[in-house]
């Protein structure tokens, strides 16, 4: 067992328990009730969240009526699904059909979508039970989740320090075991940053694997929906669950999304891993240390594991800070004052939109949307987008070179463990920094997984991450349960459902 | 370069790459292109943080990408069509009882041409 101020060395390694697995195995045997599952969880949320702040909306009433009509479908005989009454956070940027979805921001103030994302039709069809919508950094821009109009949410290691973002109300409910699981996005590493920083495993899948039907679009050509979970198993069974073709979708890839949690246990015997020097250099000494240990774990499982340098990833950051905002300032020019949320009055429809955008996005959201409009102005365009847009090709090739000496990379997740709130808000580059480790995966459109692994000298969760090219989500799933197995256990939050 | 760019800059023509100066100017005309109100205290504000973030994207420009094909999206995209088959749409009311201000089953908007409504 790891405590705070222990140095993280490995404890009692051993298969972790799944508490989503348990609660749908035992709805389905009809052994325990989706009902009172939905109330533990409901209870805890409403006794621990008013100082953890992970949940923007609790669906007290919904999710009871959702789980009161799984225990009929066990009762009359039927199978709900494999994730039968487990209750499901969901990042407040996925539609809810008639639910308020904010993206925790002004300016949808009052939205109550008329259409249900296809990721959370999924889950219902699985039998899942929805019972919130969690906090985020306004519209996914951000590392720390302050960036949200309701204020921030809390690590649950430590309230003095963020959870990481922009899914840090998802990654913060899983690890307070507020939700078994959750769904965040990952534009630059908004799903495995969070899940780093709060302990929790969070796994950005393959682009065009999961609809983005119902998610609010950020920047499109690399934003995707993944689960946030406790155990590697889970984050399979949840991507298996949300994974596959939607016509609503165009960027959806026709062939199935990869059948992943029949890999879960076939060892790492042979494969050769890539240790990213890229990604661990940068890093701080304890982190650094993690991913050392996890690199050891994975070669006494019969791994092949070389030091690799990807030089290329260096411009990662750089290049996904022009792209993304580049994005986002096209997707963000809906929010006019029209259609839905905020207007502020004004005497011409241009007054309007400016007055209304003034009022109603925060201070990041501004900042991405002046960025990305003066990289794509005229003059500029060459210079920036154009550019940054053939070093992504150069980054994509560097990773396929890469890949033909080895199945998987590893490396960090991100440089440091929780920082203090308010350590990084008035300097946005070193906020940006956070997702240094992360950006190249959504780059390229690989998918990535972030593995809880110890902690450092203040009792810290440390996230290692799992690389591998795209629909590969086999083989990442494979080392990343190699990886769980080794890992020092993580000492329980402070803050936790009792 | 620094501190010299001013808003008649931003025209085809004058970007240099590595000149990441930005003034209070630059950031009000990149504002009213994306139409948002923003007081003096922000103009200020964004155009110093701005450019050290367009200080780091200026470093790409040392990298050699002669011959390199631009990556817009992650996947070889082609147009995706469907069976063209009547099926319901989103609901007029529902989708109207979500905006601002609405008359005869549209969206109301303030003067666009500056004529009296």
């Amino acid at each position: 067992m790891t405590t705070p101020g222990d140095s993280g060395a490995p404890g009692t390694p051993g298969d972790r328990s799944s508490p989503a697995l348990e609660i749908a195995r035992d709805v389905r045997a009809g052994s325990v009730s989706a009902r009172d599952v939905v109330e533990r969880y409901l209870g805890a949320v409403d006794a621990v969240d008013g100082e953890l702040h992970a949940f923007v909306t609790v669906l007290h009433d919904s999710a009871r009526r959702e789980a009161a009509a799984v225990d009929r479908q066990v009762a009359a005989g039927e199978d709900p699904g494999p994730l039968a009454g487990v209750p499901v956070a969901l990042k407040d940027n996925l539609c809810t059909r008639g639910v308020p979805t904010t993206c925790s921001s002004r300016i949808l103030d009052g939205w109550c979508p008329p259409y249900e994302a296809t990721v959370v039709e999924r889950l219902r069809r699985a039998g899942a039970v929805v019972i919130g919508k969690t906090n985020l950094d306004e519209f996914a821009m951000g590392s720390s989740t302050e960036n949200s109009a309701f204020g921030p949410t809390r690590n649950p290691h430590d309230p003095a320090r963020v959870p990481g973002g922009s899914s840090g109300g998802s990654a913060a409910a899983v690890a307070a075991g507020l939700a078994p699981l959750a769904l965040g996005s990952d534009t630059g590493g908004s799903i495995r940053q969070p899940a780093a920083l709060c302990g929790v495993v969070g796994m950005k899948p393959t682009y065009g694997t999961v609809s983005r039907y119902g998610l609010v679009a950020f920047a499109s050509s690399l934003d995707q929906i993944g689960p946030i979970t406790t155990t590697v198993t889970e984050s399979a069974v949840l991507f298996d669950v949300i994974g596959g073709q939607d016509p609503c979708d165009s960027t959806c890839l026709e062939r199935p999304a990869p059948r992943t949690v029949s890999a879960l246990a076939d060892g790492v015997e042979g494969l050769r891993v890539g240790l990213v020097t890229e990604l661990v250099d940068g890093a701080d000494q304890a982190v650094a240390a993690r991913v050392h240990e996890a690199a050891g774990v994975l070669e006494a499982g019969g791994a092949r594991v070389e030091e690799i340098s990807i030089p290329e990833l260096r411009h990662g950051l750089p290049a996904y800070y022009v792209l993304a905002p580049a994005e986002a300032s096209s997707n963000l020019s809906r929010y006019d004052g029209v259609r839905y949320g905020l207007r502020v009055e004004a005497g011409t429809a241009e007054a309007m939109n400016a007055a209304t955008r003034a009022a109603g996005f925060g201070p990041e959201v501004k900042r991405r949307i002046m960025l990305g409009t003066y990289a794509l102005s005229a003059g500029y365009y060459d210079a920036y987008y154009s550019q940054a847009q053939k070093v992504r090709t150069l980054i994509i090739d560097a990773l396929g070179v890469a890949y033909q000496r080895f199945d998987v990379l590893l490396g960090a997740t991100t440089p440091t463990t929780a920082f203090a709130l308010g350590a990084k808000v008035d300097d946005p580059w070193s906020m940006y920094l956070s997702d240094v480790c992360t950006v190249p995966s959504n780059l390229a459109g690989h998918p990535a997984i972030s593995i809880p692994f110890g902690s450092d000298d203040k009792g810290l969760p440390v996230g290692v991450q799992v690389l591998a090219p795209s629909l590969c989500e086999p083989v990442m799933f494979q080392v990343a349960a190699v990886v769980e197995r080794g890992a020092p256990v993580l000492a329980p939050p402070g803050i936790r459902a009792a | 370069m620094a501190g010299e760019t001013t808003a008649g800059n931003a025209t085809p023509g004058n970007a240099t790459p590595g000149s990441a100066g930005l003034t209070r100017e630059d950031a009000a005309y990149v504002a009213r292109l994306a139409r948002i109100d923003l007081t003096d205290d922000e103009l200020g504000l964004y155009a110093v943080q701005l450019a050290t973030v367009i200080g780091h994207a200026a470093e790409l420009a040392a990298l050699d990408t002669d011959g390199v094909e631009p990556t817009a999206h992650p996947l070889p995209l082609r147009n995706v069509t469907r069976a063209d088959e009547p099926r319901p749409s989103l609901d007029r009311a529902e989708v109207l009882a979500q905006a601002p201000a609405v008359e005869d089953g549209r969206f109301r908007v303030p003067p666009i041409l500056g004529e009296a409504p």
